[in-house]
This record gives C-alpha cells, structure tokens and sequence, in this order.
C-alpha cells in the first residue's frame, strides 16, 4: 500500500518519528458509523445469597459529558438487575426489548423469568443481530432458583457464561485484574479463601470503582450499586470525582 | 416458540433453513449479511483457541483449552470449549466464541427433534451433514465456527468429524482446530499410536494442549479432557496449566542438576 512504501522510505532518514508526524495520506473518506462509544462501566458480584450489580453514571461522547446522572444498571425484576455499557442507543433499546420480552413471557406463562432463562434469552436476543450486532457490554445480576448470587457475561454477539464476578466497559480491563486477585484470590499464596461477605463486597465494589474513576477518563461522576438478596433490591448512589 | 412466531415463511421440516436465517436477520433489511454494507465493528469479539481429538483403541480423546481472547484482552479465562450434546456425542468448538455457542445450542436442538421424530438418534456422520448444511448459507459472512464432532456411534464406533463454517466437513482419526493447532499437532504426531492405554492417551493430549498453550498467545489457563467409549463420556477435572508449567520446570532443573553431577 502507498502509506507503507512512504513511511519505508522515512526510515531511512535518520528520525522516522518526526516524519510520521509530517506524513501526509492525501483527503480520507470517513463513512458514516451508526455506532458511538459513549463509555461507562459496569461490575457485578455474586455471594452466597446475594448479588451486586455497580455501575458508574458518567455519559460521555468523544471529549465532552452528556450527563453525570444516567445509571447502567436497569432493574428487570425483583431478583434481576442488567448492568448495560457501551454504545447508549443500544442500551436503550436492547432494555426495551428485555422488558417487552419479559411481560410476553409473564403472559404466557404466569411466572417470572428466572436469572439463568432471562441470560439465555439474552444471548439469542444479541445473535439475532450476528450481522449488525448491538454494541453493548452486559452484564446481569442476580438470585438463581435456588436464592444463590449469580452473575452472567455476555460479549456484544451473545456468548454468555455464568461467574462468580465480572466487569464490564471501558474500565473493565483495570478492574478485572484487581477482581481476580480480591475475589478469586488469584495469584495470591499463603492466602484463607474465605467466602465474600455482603458489606465486604459492597465495600470492595466501591473501592474498586473509585480506583477506576481515578484511571479511566469515561468512568466517575457517581456510583450507583443495587443490592439483590430475597428481600429486594437496595439501591445506593456514592459520589466519585466528576473530573 | 419466539422463532415460530418471527418466521414469515411456512415451517415444514426441512425448511429450517429458513427459519433459522430469518431468524437471524429478523428486523430491518440492512442487517443482512452484504459486503457493500457490512458495517465495521468498533470492537473484537472472543477468538483464539487450541482444541484437538483423536482416536485410539481406547476410543476418543477429545481435550481443549479455556482462554477466550478478544484482540489482545483475555475476555474469559474459564470458558467450556467443549460441550456435550448428548451422552455419546461432545463437541469442541473453535473460531468466534458467540457463533460456537449459538450454533452448538442449534445444532442440540435440530438433534433432538430428529430423536423424538425418527425415534432413533442420528448418526454422527448425519449430524455432522446436518451441522455442515445448516451453516452453508452463513458461507462467506463474518460467521466463523470450526467444530469437532468426537462421539461413539453404536453401529460404526468411535468417529472423529471436522465441520467448518468455510464448508469443510472432514472425517479423520486426528484432528487439532485454532490458533495453537501446530503446536499441538508436532506433539500429537510424535506421540500418537493406536495400541496406547487410556492413561498414556489422556496424557499425550494434556501434554499437547500444555505445549500449545506455552507457545501460543491466544491459548492458555486450564485445559479441559473427555473421553468418549462405548458407555458415553466422561470428563476429567479441569486442570490449571499455570501448576503444569511450574512442575515441569522443577523437573527440567532437577535434569540439569543430575546431568551435572553426573559430569
């Protein structure tokens, strides 16, 4: 390709990184994308009888916020919190989607979706779109059948796994790792596994979320945590640095 | 029932074809698959693996690794790249890992209604026809599935069955699929004989997903084993790759100390 000959032949004088500066690739068609990356990080944990689902309230696009109070996580229903970041429009609509699909199931078969069936249901909802996918990171919360946490991962296309603990979004990477180590007790010897207790994990959520605000230029402004167990969901929003 | 209720075409049997594209385009028209409109994607999707099977006088050993990378991020390390579908039958999957999944849940599905239909279970040179046809019309697009088919038939035996979304569907007694499969493929070559016992066969196969997974970046955390007899598979426990390697150094150290001692 043109480009490549070009930046070749910079090589041979002295100081290629300046050249690549100067470099010109003559007028550049930019095709129109429906997608826009508009940031936001989502995290969920699963305990013994309990779920949390984190995500931060920060709604940015390129350099500038659109808003600092527009939360990730939808509730679905009383045991399910989505956590959804990504590209806004399609989280708007993909939880549309959710909630039509949910009253169908309710209709027609008098009881509620279940964590696992609603995460099935989900990874069939993304495939439909294999071909134009919804650009989406999710992320869902939950009680299982048998009151137990739990939590499943989906990529934009549908792949989905149950975990005990995922991140989700643009700090996702960051946070991942600190998760391994806190929650997995991954990469840690000499360690007691002890199993996560509520106030425990609520405090490392916020601990971690902070640590990602920190770092990551689309996450902060605020946290909002939902806490699943039998008795409901409990919401808390902490402030994070809005800069 | 969702899938009835979008298919604008008449369902008989045969046509799930049909019902399966349609449900994969189902709302607007630009969603079809067409070069001249394919929108590009502003993220990567989970692919990468090391998945291998043969077959020996055991019957069929089929062993993967768990790592799903998406570009350069380890997006899973504890993924089941090898799936049951029925008590004969598992399936090792490679390629794009939403694809792998979906068509898996599929091609159970189409098994099953065949079962409760004919009131016999397909054979696995038939599901291994009926995986390559379903996947045909997806020929050209971004769908990307390299599956293994490892199972015991009752009239023929153990069978070892490659199907890929470019349209291959290749029988054979070795076969190794992803990103790792040449590494895995020199160990398997130099170890593989028929007359081998169940436990040298299970550790001919860790030994060759341990060597991909050192050498490939897209392959590694824990492998996964079955073994599939004419009594049905069975699945060994996950194994750590991490311990493997630190163990195999010991005993590369302890070599070297012998070797200079012995000097």
């Amino acid at each position: 390709q043109l480009s490549e000959t070009k930046m070749l032949s910079a090589q041979g004088f002295g100081d290629p990184g300046k050249m690549k500066d100067y470099h010109y690739t003559g007028p550049v068609e930019h095709k129109f994308s429906p997608y826009a990356f508009n940031g936001g990080t989502v995290l969920a944990v699963a305990g013994e009888d309990f779920a949390i689902v984190a995500s931060d309230t920060r709604l940015s696009e390129g350099y500038s916020i659109h808003s600092r109070d527009s939360p990730k996580c939808y509730k679905l229903t009383d045991t399910t919190v989505i956590g959804c970041s990504g590209f806004h429009g399609d989280c708007l609509t993909l939880t549309k989607i959710i909630d039509a699909r949910l009253k169908m199931y309710k209709h027609s078969n008098n009881k509620t979706m279940t964590s696992g069936a609603i995460a099935a249901m989900l990874s069939t909802i993304l495939y439909g779109r294999r071909f134009f996918p919804y650009y989406v990171y999710n992320i869902i919360g939950g009680l299982d059948e048998e009151g137990k946490g739990a939590v499943y991962s989906f990529d934009p296309v549908g792949s989905y796994q149950r975990d005990t603990y995922k991140a989700g979004g643009s700090a996702s990477a960051m946070l991942q790792p600190l998760l391994d180590n806190q929650i997995g007790f991954k990469n840690m010897e000499g360690v007691e596994q002890v199993p996560l207790t509520q106030d425990k994990a609520v405090q490392l959520v916020k601990d971690v979320f902070i640590s990602a605000a920190e770092r990551d230029v689309y996450t902060g402004d605020a946290l909002r945590v939902c806490i699943i167990t039998k008795e409901g969901i409990n919401e808390q929003t902490i402030p994070l640095r809005k800069d | 029932i969702y899938l009835l209720k979008m298919n604008k075409y008449n369902t008989h049997t045969h046509t799930h074809i049909y019902m399966i594209y349609d449900y994969i385009s189902n709302s607007a028209s630009f969603c079809l698959p067409n070069h001249s409109t394919t929108v590009r994607r502003p993220f990567p999707l989970s692919h990468g693996t090391t998945t291998l099977g043969f077959i020996f006088q055991g019957g069929v050993i089929a062993a993967a690794d768990t790592r799903a990378s998406a570009g350069g991020l380890v997006a899973c390390p504890a993924v089941h790249k090898i799936t049951p579908i029925h008590s004969h039958l598992v399936v090792t999957s490679s390629g794009s890992g939403a694809d792998c999944m979906l068509w898996e849940r599929i091609l159970t599905r189409e098994i099953r209604l065949y079962q409760l239909r004919h009131r016999r279970r397909l054979s696995i040179r038939g599901t291994a026809k009926l995986l390559s046809f379903m996947l045909h019309p997806f020929k050209g697009t971004e769908v990307c599935v390299a599956l293994t088919l490892c199972g015991w038939d009752k009239e023929s035996g153990p069978k070892l069955i490659y199907v890929c979304s470019d349209g291959a569907r290749l029988q054979g007694d070795i076969f190794s699929v992803g990103s790792g499969s040449p590494y895995a493929y020199g160990v398997l070559d130099g170890g593989l004989k028929w007359s081998l016992s169940k436990d040298e066969a299970i550790s001919l196969a860790r030994e060759a997903v341990f060597r991909a997974t050192h050498r490939d970046a897209y392959s590694g955390n824990n492998v996964d084993l079955f073994h599939i007899t004419a009594q049905g598979w069975s699945q060994r426990k996950r194994e750590d790759l991490k311990e493997e390697y630190y163990r195999d150094m010991e005993k590369r150290s302890k070599d070297r100390r012998g070797k200079i001692k012995r000097e």
